[in-house]
């Protein structure tokens, strides 16, 4: 399959403090991730994908736990593999949860400040605590939390020494409504300061909702780069399917056809499968031209609404 | 003592697994203490208890449990991640963790074999069990706190150089004991204090040169692996 990585304009502030150069990372004869360079500056980027696309991979990449097979990855021109000393300006938060389960939340933060070696590192950790709102259950032991509060106590652990460099993978897993919100406005916030934070998702909306930039990856590729909004919007422009039943499907049929955006119509037994140029058109006219022809619609359904035939048809373009 | 040795020590000594150290040195005092108090001779029991126990048992299997707990607990749940993602010598973070396996382990067995020396033989034999065994567990912890590195069952291997290569090799291939742990042991506390408990298969020169390069080739291999630690990733 041949790919071109579909380059939205790279938003003006990116400088390039994370850079990843033809990197490729193969496990025996499987590629999990094939070619892909990609430059981060400051402010929020989603690498967003499907499950298995090869985002925690890349992000494993950029910690420095993952040789790249080929190609190079550093922080601030420095390699990341092998060289612990980037993480005097880089955070990281895995998707696995695991925390010393027997340390309070205060506890662990301070003992990461102290490891980071900070002037003040109780000022450091109290400081990281109440950026995530864990001041109130400091002093419980992480063993007793809930899923979001230890997702919390490992954001805080990883801000203690105020990162550059701020990596996340699947961030919002497991926390409420109101708890990834103000996870969402806190990496907001550091993004405006002018903090490099990287989060992976395969969520779309919560992209949308932190992320002005994007990193799409699918099945190991980069396939799209750049501004959320231009990649949002060939996502929306793309050629959609839907499924159709309404009391007379042939004579509906007859009358989408002369539909500007309606590119293709299949009849079928049970119904009729509609193919559409243009999602947002499609789904106006449907509900007009049913009226005027006095038909009812019994069911209308996106047929290949799937984040994968996104993801895919962004891989195809 | 550093932050590292610090949550070590605390993720060993605070969970409860450590109350699974304590059954062997105790069984070990118990059975010395019967002998004694039934005047048997040294001879009958000591190497026995001694090396059957002490040396072949308690000691190795202390060490395992605390020099793969000292790393292989935290690889296995993810939590070595926090300590791996700050800017540490990979070096201090090894040299914290094997201290603190080493220490502790020299502590369960040492003391429990220096009582069981002194009621075989009095304080010199004692003496001499109880610095052999703190050479013994400097050498089986930097052993055991490799294999955390090298693989997923480091508890499994352990074992097998524990059981077939000293316990089964060691008795029929005269080679293996070059590199047994248990032989080295066995030799450094008899040259201390002579007895004639203590059946020695190889020579002081051997135990104390190979006791040193366990400690520096395991020690010096397992910073050069947590220099390459690789996280896999659960969806990659």
């Amino acid at each position: 399959m041949t790919t071109q990585t579909i380059a939205a304009e790279t938003d003006a502030r990116s400088t390039g403090v994370v850079e990843l150069t033809n990197v490729t990372r193969w496990y025996g004869n499987v590629v999990a991730v094939n070619d892909i360079s990609m430059s981060l500056g400051a402010g929020v980027t989603g690498l967003l994908g499907p499950n298995g696309a090869g985002k925690t991979t890349v992000l494993h990449m950029m910690a420095g736990f993952l040789a790249p097979s080929r190609g190079t990855v550093t922080v601030d021109g420095e390699p990341t593999w092998r060289n612990p000393g980037v993480y005097r300006d880089l955070g990281l938060v895995t998707e696995r949860e695991a925390v010393h389960s027997f340390l309070t939340a205060e506890q662990f933060v301070l003992a990461c400040a102290k490891m980071q070696k900070l002037p003040d590192p109780a000022a450091a950790a109290r400081h990281a605590l109440e950026l995530v709102e864990m001041t109130g259950a400091a002093n419980r032991r992480i063993g007793t939390f809930s899923k979001g509060m230890r997702q919390r106590t490992r954001v805080a652990a990883a801000l203690v020494h105020n990162p550059r460099v701020l990596l996340l993978d699947e961030p919002f897993n497991g926390m409420d409504p109101r708890q990834r919100m103000h996870m969402m406005e806190l990496l907001h916030s550091l993004g405006e300061r002018g903090h490099t934070i990287l989060f992976s998702s395969h969520i779309l909306e919560e992209v949308e909702q932190v992320a002005g930039l994007v990193q799409v990856i699918v099945a190991g590729r980069l396939a799209a780069s750049g501004d959320y909004r231009k990649i949002r919007r060939l996502m929306t422009n793309r050629p959609h399917v839907f499924a159709v039943r309404s009391s007379d499907d042939r004579r509906l049929a007859v009358a989408l056809i002369g539909e500007k955006s309606v590119s293709g119509i299949e009849i079928e037994a049970g119904g009729m499968t509609v193919r559409a140029a243009d999602y947002g058109s499609f789904t106006r006219a449907l509900p007009r031209i049913a009226l005027e022809q006095g038909i009812r619609l019994h069911k209308l359904v996106p047929s290949d609404e799937s984040l994968e035939s996104v993801f895919s048809y962004l891989l195809e373009a | 003592m550093s932050t590292v040795a610090l949550i070590t020590a605390r993720g060993l000594f605070g969970q409860r697994r450590v109350l699974i150290l304590l059954p062997l040195p105790l069984l070990l005092i118990g059975l010395a203490a019967i002998c004694r108090a039934y005047d048997v001779p040294a001879d009958q029991w000591g190497a026995a208890v001694i090396i059957g126990l002490g040396f072949a048992v308690v000691l190795p299997v202390v060490s395992l449990i605390v020099g793969t707990g000292v790393l292989g607990s935290e690889v296995d749940d993810g939590t070595l991640v926090h300590i791996l993602t700050k800017p540490l010598a990979r070096r201090d973070i090894i040299l914290a963790k094997y201290l603190v396996a080493a220490v502790a382990s020299a502590v369960t067995a040492a003391v429990p074999l220096f009582v069981a020396g002194v009621l075989a033989d009095g304080a010199t034999f004692g003496t001499a069990l109880a610095v052999a065994a703190v050479v013994g567990a400097f050498a089986y912890s930097a052993l055991f706190v490799l294999l955390s590195l090298l693989t997923r069952r480091p508890v499994l291997l352990g074992l097998v150089y524990i059981l077939v290569w000293e316990g089964l090799l060691g008795r029929f291939l005269s080679g293996t004991r070059v590199l047994s742990i248990e032989q080295y042991v066995i030799t450094i506390a008899d040259r201390i204090a002579p007895t004639t408990i203590l059946p020695t298969q190889v020579g002081i020169g051997t135990a104390i040169v190979m006791s040193a390069v366990f400690v520096v080739v395991c020690t010096v291999v397992a910073i050069n692996r947590l220099g390459s630690f690789s996280l896999a990733g659960e969806t990659s």
